[in-house]
């Protein structure tokens, strides 16, 4: 139960822009992240728009080119190490992926039959004969019914375009799936039920799922882990439960406190004092030093000279601070 | 009734498709207060940016019908207004600030130009010379916590961040004074920190000038944190209505408290099941009340006739056949 399933070591991805003014600049997405995921956990990545936690799936699943560093899987104590998009049929197998936003991530011009025979026929999963049958197993695994197999997505609503997409990542049996902000367009009535959904496919078929989300009382709720990212590095990542309980990190105190409750108890665990300022930059224009010292209440010389390296605070907490170098 | 600065009474409004007609605004009841800031919840597709486009008539006509229904503001019929009296609403009374703050704005003008028009064309200030305009809109810029006005001024909307662009909204739609400000889920489409901020900068501008607010959401968090009486809006019908502090501690019509649960809590404990089915049709709605196929707690009587709304406490009312 304790095997590493991926570990991403020190992975950059950068995009050039500009390129034909002569002034080569780039934008740095991700930039240095190392975590490692053991096989059953769910890890959140949570961050604002343009903090690089969707390019750090994208770089995984293969469809960027790291710039520098490793990413590798294990599975069965076999791995694989990707390199750039030369991935292989078995890597595809195991890792899929679940995008945003359902209505352009399936083809409007197929039916859900066409779109999840493709995956199984690829994968050779169930003989030609037998691939109807195992449409309507997969359908039933995330509860839609067999009939749903001659709709096209145009015509199913966006709850139910989401299901047809996680149902396309479970066609493959794989081990790892990506879920990339699957539920941030819908109505909190259909995610509950969704990630209900999830939660349930996770137990039974014992996946491992790397949960990309803005939404931090989401992940209490689900998650086992938690890695809290600012402007393409990771700024705090803990288990869940200490997460929560102490928050170290300017900035993931500064995204706790700014999220609307409902409850008094919850505004109580809420930090205190904390009042959030600015937005994120450019990630072209990283400031310099800490890149959050310009939004930081705690800013200190130092932030805005010298880059903090990654703090172990306790077994599993690291926070990337200078408040909390030893 | 001195108090009522907006009430609409039994509003429905209806869509023209090739199917029949969609009935998606159903009767609904809304009053707010002068200086009231009024929540209005509710999941996706059930109406509350029809309604909010209907107090300010700006649906397409050959597209949306209103059937029946009066929408008073000041105890004058919108509805019934005409065209030079209903530009003076919105010239002057009512105000709206988008979702989208992107296309909400030209993107071919500067922002400057595009605030000064609203000061020119309100009529409020006919003796303001050009600087003394220039001169509120840098104060109004200056009101939202936007540094540097006079840069911002002459930017163009692509020019700015998502934030920004919300700010500049809101800045046009205060820069003249107004009565009532629609909020149509202003933070829905920027980060949560810049949400937050945007929240409690559009409530203290409004607290410092008086004015009325309906802040539309889907969330019922912003919601408690924004207005002082909620309205709970299921597929075109108000399900329940009650001071914020009574609605979250004793919420009472089904769909509230399947709501509620569904919300992810910062103190764990997981994630409950979600709400039974989907949004109805509305071109064949449920004949009695439209929350029934996805009631936990339905009775006979909810599949043949409406549940009439019934006063529970002096503010809270709630459209359910359990509470009768």
């Amino acid at each position: 139960m304790n095997t590493e399933i991926l570990k991403v070591k020190n992975l950059k991805t950068y995009f050039a822009i500009n390129k034909s003014s002569g002034k080569k600049q780039y934008v740095r997405a991700v930039d240095g992240v190392s975590f490692s995921i053991k096989e059953g956990e769910i890890m959140g990545l949570v961050g604002e728009s343009g903090s690089g936690k969707s390019t750090i799936a994208y770089t995984i699943m293969g469809m960027y080119r790291p710039t520098e560093g490793e990413i590798i899987f294990n599975f069965n104590g076999k791995s694989i190490v990707t390199k750039s998009n030369k991935r292989s049929l078995e890597f595809k197998k195991n890792v899929q992926i679940v995008f945003q936003d359902p209505g352009s991530s399936l083809n409007p011009y197929h039916d859900v039959r066409q779109i999840l025979s493709l995956p199984l026929r690829v994968h050779k999963i169930v003989p030609k004969d037998k691939i109807e049958e195992k449409i309507a197993e997969i359908l039933e695994m995330v509860e839609l019914p067999a009939s749903f197999m001659y709709k096209t997505p145009t015509s199913i609503g966006g709850g139910e375009k989401q299901l047809v997409s996680i149902a396309r990542a479970l066609c493959s049996n794989p081990k790892f799936i990506i879920l990339d902000e699957p539920t941030s367009s819908l109505d909190v009535s259909i995610q509950a039920k969704i990630i209900n959904m999830l939660l349930k496919i996770h137990r039974e078929q014992k996946l491992t799922y790397l949960f990309i989300t803005h939404d931090l009382s989401l992940m209490r709720n689900i998650s086992t882990k938690v890695a809290i990212m600012y402007l393409g590095k990771i700024c705090e990542i803990a288990p869940t439960e200490i997460f929560y309980k102490s928050p170290l990190h300017p900035y993931t105190q500064m995204l706790l406190s700014s999220i609307p409750v409902i409850s008094e108890e919850e505004e109580a665990l809420k930090p205190k004092k904390v009042v959030s300022t600015g937005e994120i930059p450019s990630p072209v224009n990283v400031p310099k030093g800490c890149s959050f010292h310009t939004r930081c209440i705690q800013c200190m010389d130092i932030c805005r000279t010298e880059d903090p390296v990654i703090h172990q605070v306790s077994e599993d907490h690291f926070v990337r601070c200078h408040l909390y170098k030893s | 009734m001195e108090n009522t600065l907006l009430d609409i009474k039994n509003l429905k409004v209806w869509y023209r498709t090739y199917k029949g007609y969609a009935k998606v605004v159903d009767g609904i009841n809304l009053f707010v207060n002068k200086g009231e800031k009024v929540g209005l919840v509710g999941e996706s597709g059930c109406g509350k940016t029809t309604t909010m486009k209907t107090v300010l008539r700006v649906l397409d006509s050959k597209v949306a019908t209103v059937p029946e229904g009066e929408i008073l503001f000041k105890n004058r019929d919108i509805l019934k207004m005409k065209y030079n009296e209903l530009q003076q609403v919105r010239k002057q009374s009512i105000s709206m600030i988008s979702q989208e703050p992107t296309a909400a704005l030209n993107p071919v003008f500067t922002v400057g130009s595009q605030i000064m028009d609203i000061i020119r064309y309100s009529e409020q200030y006919k003796d303001y010379s050009k600087s003394e305009m220039l001169s509120l809109a840098v104060k109004t810029i200056k009101d939202v916590l936007i540094p540097d006005p006079e840069r911002i001024l002459n930017s163009y909307p692509h020019q700015l961040s998502g934030g920004m662009k919300q700010r500049i909204c809101i800045a046009m739609a205060l820069v003249t004074p107004r009565e009532l400000l629609i909020a149509d889920e202003p933070g829905t489409a920027l980060d949560v920190t810049v949400q937050d901020q945007i929240h409690k900068l559009l409530k203290a501008l409004v607290e410092e000038k008086k004015m009325s607010l309906i802040m539309i959401t889907h969330s019922l968090g912003v919601a408690r944190e924004l207005s002082d009486r909620i309205y709970v809006m299921y597929a075109g019908n108000i399900v329940e209505v009650a001071q914020t502090k009574e609605l979250f501690k004793n919420p009472l019509h089904p769909y509230t408290l399947g709501l509620m649960e569904c919300v992810p809590r910062l103190y764990g404990g997981g994630i409950s099941e979600g709400i039974y089915g989907y949004i109805p049709d509305y071109i064949n709605p449920p004949a009695g009340c439209r929350f029934y196929p996805r009631c936990p707690s339905a009775m006979e009587i909810c599949e043949k006739e409406k549940p009439p709304t019934v006063s529970v406490s002096e503010d809270h009312k709630v459209a359910c056949f359990k509470y009768h």
